[in-house]
């Protein structure tokens, strides 16, 4: 392969996920990321690999957990009612601490939607996705670069913790081709010493399983399992700065919105408006940190999204609404130009932070 | 270049055949009376001729299309007028066919038609950059594929390698020697090279046969 090559953001994860030793993908067809399946497809019996196309979405995430629990690296990919057919099966791999790794390319909704782009299973990502106390790690990529190297973060992740971890994209970084360069770094193999792959008579059985006969062992495994996303939140916050050292006005976004903020900030800059970008690369845990500095300075934040304003509440929490927070945003498919969020950048100039 | 009255565009998906397609339709125009696109893709509902509609409707250009293509839902629907296009007395058409065999199935029910009027060039667009197209064999295997599903010929070979906005000059250069490998191997003649129309004062001279390409719309 070339040192470069011409990527599909949804071609990037499946090529990432197998460099990064995921040799199993199980799946089911759905528009925007049919191309990870296509890929796999193409790849994986190349490579000795297993691609499945399963009966369902809810019959694929069960084969990852099985898949997982023998230790093995694995992976499935869907967009958002794919997710939310899923969900089960998120919570249980939750319940399991189990590690996968599970692509949303997100489209519009709610119900069937349409399939263009869409931010709107943010609260879906990062506050767990389904029934119980359990959290993701969510990984917000913002090129097709991106989407490879996340990918491969994303495997580590779940490893170390013994969680899911999403890649959370959207229609437009699925679709789109970018250059890309898979010259990564190969990721560590973390030793899963709990794994269910045969006890040759050596040790105890391992048992994999969500279900606890005694309520206080039901409790216990809870707080354990939430001082661990503690470190989490301590130590994997990630976040892209972009002209904030002397802003006045912080624009928030990930992802495609974040783009489209890149260059409204830009052209807001030239009009000698004092405004800078945060982009979270991880929406959970999400960079508190990156805000907590900005606290005082910045008289106001605007949360641009592809939803009805979902990640605007972190952003409220995590500036603990000391400055205003306001929403620029489009749905149902539709992605905000870089004039409307120009237009909501000197909005906020001219009110000067006025609540 | 001299166009038969069918030029039908094929190739990996990805590889963009779309872009060819559309600025093949307008190179056409210039020396044609009655030109018409359509568009046949069943395989991706983003991304398609569609975008370049209002452009069509000026240049006076014929839009064949599903009218599904680039809304909300993905149905790999055919339009009812495909079948003018084996009508001789409908003019010149470009074709633009879905990626890979999956796309090529759509031609099928034409074929017959086509290869009785035999005045069609079936072209193979290339790109050496797409990860599962990196070199001629990979290349040639996806061309076997095409011509498996839709039982038609290629008869030209267009080298579109690129990466995209970051494409410069020498990455164009570089990917002559894998066209003149895909030529060899398939036996079928390169027709042109096709490069974004700022890199084409740069390789002028350098490259026979350059086409320049006006992109249709960019996302961001």
């Amino acid at each position: 392969m070339a040192d470069k090559v011409l990527m599909k953001g949804n071609e990037a994860i499946a090529e990432a996920a197998i460099l990064a030793g995921c040799r199993h993908y199980f799946g089911y067809p759905i528009t925007p990321q049919t191309e990870i399946a296509a890929y796999m497809a193409k790849k994986m019996p190349k490579i000795g690999g297993t691609f499945l196309q399963a009966e369902s979405e809810i019959a694929a995430i069960n084969m990852v957990y099985g898949v997982s629990s023998t230790g093995k690296r694995v992976m499935t990919s869907s967009s958002s009612p794919g997710i939310s057919l899923k969900g089960e099966g998120l919570s249980y791999l939750a319940g399991a601490d189990l590690p996968a790794l599970v692509v949303n390319v997100q489209r519009g909704g709610p119900g069937l939607g349409g399939i263009q782009p869409s931010q709107s299973d943010y609260f879906q990502a990062t506050r767990g996705g389904a029934h119980g106390d359990f959290k993701m790690i969510v990984l917000a990529p913002h090129s097709v670069q991106e989407m490879a190297e996340l990918t491969v973060k994303g495997f580590d992740l779940a490893d170390k913790y013994r969680m899911t971890a999403m890649i959370l994209a959207d229609g437009t970084m699925g679709q789109m081709m970018e250059p890309v360069s898979l010259d990564f770094a190969a990721s560590e193999p973390v030793a899963k010493p709990w794994a269910t792959t045969g006890t040759k008579m050596e040790r105890e059985h391992n048992i994999v399983n969500s279900l606890f006969l005694q309520p206080d062992e039901l409790e216990k495994v809870n707080f354990e399992r939430y001082e661990r996303y503690k470190v989490i939140e301590e130590n994997e916050a990630m976040y892209e700065e972009y002209m904030m050292e002397d802003a006045e006005y912080c624009v928030v976004a990930f992802g495609i919105a974040a783009r489209v903020s890149k260059n409204a900030v830009a052209e807001a800059r030239k009009k000698g408006i004092k405004v800078g970008l945060i982009r979270p690369i991880t929406l959970w845990p999400f960079p508190t940190a990156a805000f907590a500095k900005t606290m005082g300075k910045i008289k106001e934040y605007i949360s641009v999204e592809l939803s009805m304003g979902q990640m605007i509440e972190d952003v409220r929490l995590a500036t603990e609404c000391s400055a205003p927070v306001t929403l620029c945003n489009r749905v149902g498919g539709m992605i905000p130009s870089p004039e409307q969020v120009l237009a909501a950048i000197e909005t906020a100039a001219k009110n000067g932070g006025a609540k | 270049m001299n166009c038969k009255r069918l030029t039908l565009l094929c190739g990996h998906y990805g590889s963009g055949k779309t872009n060819v397609a559309v600025n093949l339709a307008f190179a056409l125009k210039n020396r044609q009376d009655k030109v018409s696109v359509a568009d046949l893709d069943i395989v991706n509902p983003y991304f398609r001729t569609k975008d370049s509609k209002a452009d069509f409707e000026a240049a006076g250009i014929r839009l064949i299309c599903s009218e599904y293509a680039n809304t909300n839902v993905d149905i790999p629907a055919l339009p009812a007028d495909m079948y003018c296009i084996t009508d001789p007395r409908e003019g010149y058409f470009i074709l633009d066919i879905g990626g890979d065999d999956r796309g090529a199935y759509a031609l099928g029910r034409i074929v017959p038609d086509i290869l009785r009027e035999n005045n069609y060039d079936m072209l193979m667009v290339v790109n050496c950059y797409r990860p599962l197209t990196p070199d001629a064999t990979s290349t040639l295997e996806v061309m076997a594929e095409i011509e498996r599903a839709c039982g038609l010929p290629f008869t030209g070979i267009v080298n579109n390698s690129n990466l995209g906005a970051l494409t410069s000059a020498e990455d164009v250069l570089s990917t002559l020697r894998y066209a003149r490998e895909v030529e060899a191997l398939s036996g079928k003649p390169l027709r042109f090279t096709a490069v974004e129309a700022s890199l084409y004062q740069q390789l002028q001279g350098k490259i026979e046969n350059l086409f320049p390409l006006q992109l249709q719309k960019k996302l961001i």
